[in-house]
């Protein structure tokens, strides 16, 4: 499939600021079953970019841009080929070992109750893919999306005992649980292409990868209960949110900031359009 | 406590204070020296010290209080040979851990040897995942480690901790010297005392040496968290000392992956930051994002390579409690030889084992958090009251592996003047050891912490320890004087 991809951030600031430092995470990878054939990133301003690559191995782009800058917007267009591969994730670069995606991070830390529902399904599942598979199921059954809750802040304890959240947090859990029953477990963010027709969507989408012996990386999508296919375009990685945020920034000034995302992703460069 | 005098090291072991012959000239001296001189004396240090504001706060207090460091009159002196010794042993130390810190944010060849497990660092928060395949300007990681050594007996010295983040102290080797140098000049004519002041020109070669570009002559600075810090006395006496700028997260900024320096002059380029200023706090893009004390884009510029941080970011690796019980295999490892500088015996409570052994044991241990410092979350079992027994059995039991557990070491003490006199009180030594692209270098001296109160072996300066004054004498191997 290919798959157009239009992501606009903007920022509007009730105080002009004196300087932006922005640390983007918004250039996905070429890998088995996806494959990148353009990609670029615009500001509507006079900004720096630099590119660099994280210890995840995740492309990164600094942001820098002097004020006085009341308002700015980053819009990403580009596209993929994507196959389905039923959640393998093969070919992409892999800079740390499965084990370092035990650690439990402030947003991923797991407490009795993500351990009791971890263990009820660790005794039900025969092994670690067919537990992987239960987690993604029964956390989708158990969780309500609610889109009017997005915070950034949220950890996995809390999504868990107020059982709604968006993407992010479904994503947060389900790293958190599998985690507590010895399986390393990681963060994704991407883009999800919605067959269902909404074409726009707030925010870009998130799920999880659980490492499983035999098989390596398998993606799982809790918020959607199904393995990330050909709709998928994953973009960067990491313990938490924290690590493999769209946008991690800094400003120079002072009011409050307004934000707005808007993804689109489609079949046809004219889909994605505004 | 150990029912067995501690070693004293100008004393000796006996009762009679026959003491050791080579310090027969220091016992003298403390001997025939008035108490009501050497209190004079020692008012006159404190007095000056407060002058200076050498001061810091005590955290965890109803009112952080800034109090100084007590200053304690009666000199510790170690012998040429054994100073030889431990440079040696700390060389050794050093390099390991540089080239630990290289090879876990490298190719992580001591895991793939097995030498440690690989959860111990992995699994461990103070890996920082992001900084891994950065290699610092020069390779050089922990460029300042201040090693904490304690000492039992004449040659038996053992490392006790090694401080490879931000360690402090090094304001009170200098000022210490300086104060003794102005109240008790008839030591330094009886004793060849090597000189510590040339520290400031060593930080600041090493801090030249690690520069990131070789084509200009590199603008270091010193970044502080801010005057509320507990150390800021030390920060702006180095930056003073040295000669460079001490600068506060505002004063810098980060463009283009370079940081700049914002002066009324306009910008200048920034080569090496001695921070001190933890990780956590560095830069609010990468670490935690409510930090006022970073600043925005550090971690990019570092590891674009375009500016050098002292110490790199992700050195609390090494420095790990738990990570410690490892450090004779670490040393062995990457110098392939055995470790010169013995480490304390470690009981890892993370094993079901020695937790068993540590919980029917607690009232002759000393338990410590892995991730504490300063003296905060520890338990010294022969001192501890029952209570405080029981909480840390409950605490063991509940996170184990967030624990370690050592056996109470007889301290060595060295005289020191209290109320009642000169008398014995425990020590411990943590000597300052630079790191740049030209090799290691040690000042021969450091800070001596004493416990003041009769029997302690808590020496933090937060939990009521005092400084000495630490005299490393100018005599070979043989003893023979230069």
């Amino acid at each position: 499939m290919r798959l157009y991809v239009h992501h606009l951030t903007e920022y509007r600031f009730s105080e002009p600021q004196a300087r932006l430092v922005q640390l983007l995470r918004l250039t996905p990878e070429s890998f088995i079953g996806q494959n990148v054939v353009d990609w670029r990133i615009d500001v509507d301003c006079n900004a720096r970019l630099r590119s660099g690559r994280d210890g995840y191995g995740n492309e990164t782009t600094m942001l820098y841009v002097d004020g006085p800058i009341d308002r700015i917007s980053i819009t990403v267009n580009g596209s993929v080929l994507t196959e389905n591969k039923a959640g393998m994730v093969q070919g992409a670069t892999e800079t740390l070992p499965p084990l370092l995606y035990m650690q439990s991070t402030r947003l991923t830390t797991a407490d009795e109750a993500i351990i009791d529902f971890a263990r009820g399904i660790e005794a039900e599942g025969n092994d670690a893919l067919d537990r992987m598979h239960l987690l993604m199921g029964a956390l989708h059954e158990r969780l309500t999306f609610d889109p009017g809750r997005r915070d950034a802040t949220r950890t996995a304890i809390e999504t868990f005992s107020e059982s709604h959240g968006v993407c992010q947090d479904f994503a947060h859990v389900f790293v958190a649980a599998a985690r507590a029953i010895g399986i390393p477990a990681r963060y994704v963010s991407g883009h999800f292409y919605r067959d269902d027709g909404a074409a726009l969507q707030e925010a870009a989408h998130a799920w999880a990868e659980a490492h499983i012996p035999d098989y390596g990386w398998i993606a799982f999508d809790a918020s959607h209960d199904h393995c990330p296919d050909d709709r998928y375009i994953r973009v960067a990685i990491g313990l938490d949110y924290r690590d493999a945020a769209p946008l991690s920034g800094s400003r120079i000034g002072g009011g409050v900031e307004e934000l707005d995302v808007g993804v689109r992703v489609g079949l046809s460069q004219s889909q994605t359009q505004g | 406590m150990a029912g067995r005098r501690a070693f004293d090291e100008v004393w000796g072991s006996d009762n009679d204070r026959a003491g050791r012959p080579e310090f027969a000239e220091l016992a003298q001296w403390i001997t025939e020296t008035p108490a009501t001189e050497l209190d004079r004396r020692q008012k006159a240090a404190e007095a000056a010290f407060r002058q200076l504001g050498i001061t810091f706060a005590v955290y965890g207090e109803e009112e952080a209080a800034e109090r100084i460091i007590p200053f304690d009159i009666v000199p510790r002196i170690f012998t040429g040979r054994e100073w030889a010794k431990l440079s040696e042993g700390l060389v050794q130390r050093v390099e390991a851990i540089n080239a630990f810190l290289a090879d876990v944010y490298g190719e992580r060849r001591i895991l793939a040897d097995g030498v440690l497990p690989a959860e111990l660092i992995l699994g461990n928060p103070q890996f920082r995942a992001m900084l891994s395949g950065t290699r610092p300007p020069h390779g050089i990681y922990a460029h300042i480690c201040g090693i904490d050594l304690v000492r039992t007996g004449p040659d038996e010295f053992w490392v006790l901790e090694d401080n490879a983040r931000t360690p402090s102290g090094v304001s009170y080797m200098l000022e210490n010297r300086e104060a003794m140098l102005r109240l008790c000049p008839e030591l330094f004519e009886k004793f060849p005392v090597r000189p510590v002041d040339g520290y400031p020109d060593a930080l600041h070669e090493t801090l030249r040496s690690v520069t990131p570009r070789t084509s200009s002559d590199p603008v270091c600075v010193i970044l502080t968290p801010g005057h509320y810090n507990s150390a800021f006395y030390e920060h702006s006496f180095l930056a003073d000392q040295i000669g460079i700028e001490l600068v506060e997260a505002a004063d810098l900024e980060v463009d283009d992956d370079i940081v700049w320096m914002k002066t009324i002059d306009g910008r200048v380029r920034v080569d090496v930051i001695y921070r001190r200023i933890d990780d956590d706090y560095i830069d609010p893009l990468v670490f935690k994002p409510d930090s006022l004390l970073g600043v925005p884009g550090l971690i990019a510029a570092y590891m674009a390579g375009n500016v050098t941080l002292v110490n790199a970011p992700g050195t609390g690796i090494a420095d790990d409690k738990a990570i410690y019980s490892y450090m004779p295999e670490i040393v062995k490892y990457y110098s392939g030889g055995e470790a010169k500088l013995p480490n304390v015996e470690t009981y890892r409570c993370r094993e079901p084992q020695a937790l068993k052994y540590v919980l029917d044991n607690l009232e002759q241990l000393v338990v410590k958090l892995v991730d504490g410092s300063g003296g905060y979350g520890m338990l010294v079992g022969p001192t501890a009251t029952k209570q405080q027994i029981e909480d840390f059995r409950a605490a063991l039991i509940a996170e184990p592996y967030r624990y370690i557990a050592q056996p109470t070491l007889a301290l060595s003490t060295v005289p020191t003047l209290t109320e009642a006199g000169v008398a014995p009180r425990h020590v411990d030594f943590r000597p300052f050891v630079l790191s740049g692209a030209n090799g290691v270098t040690i000042i021969p001296g450091g800070l001596t912490r004493v416990a003041l109160k009769e029997g302690s072996l808590v020496v933090n300066s937060s939990q009521g320890g005092g400084t000495k004054d630490s005299l490393i004498l100018a005599d070979g191997p043989g003893g023979g004087r230069l």
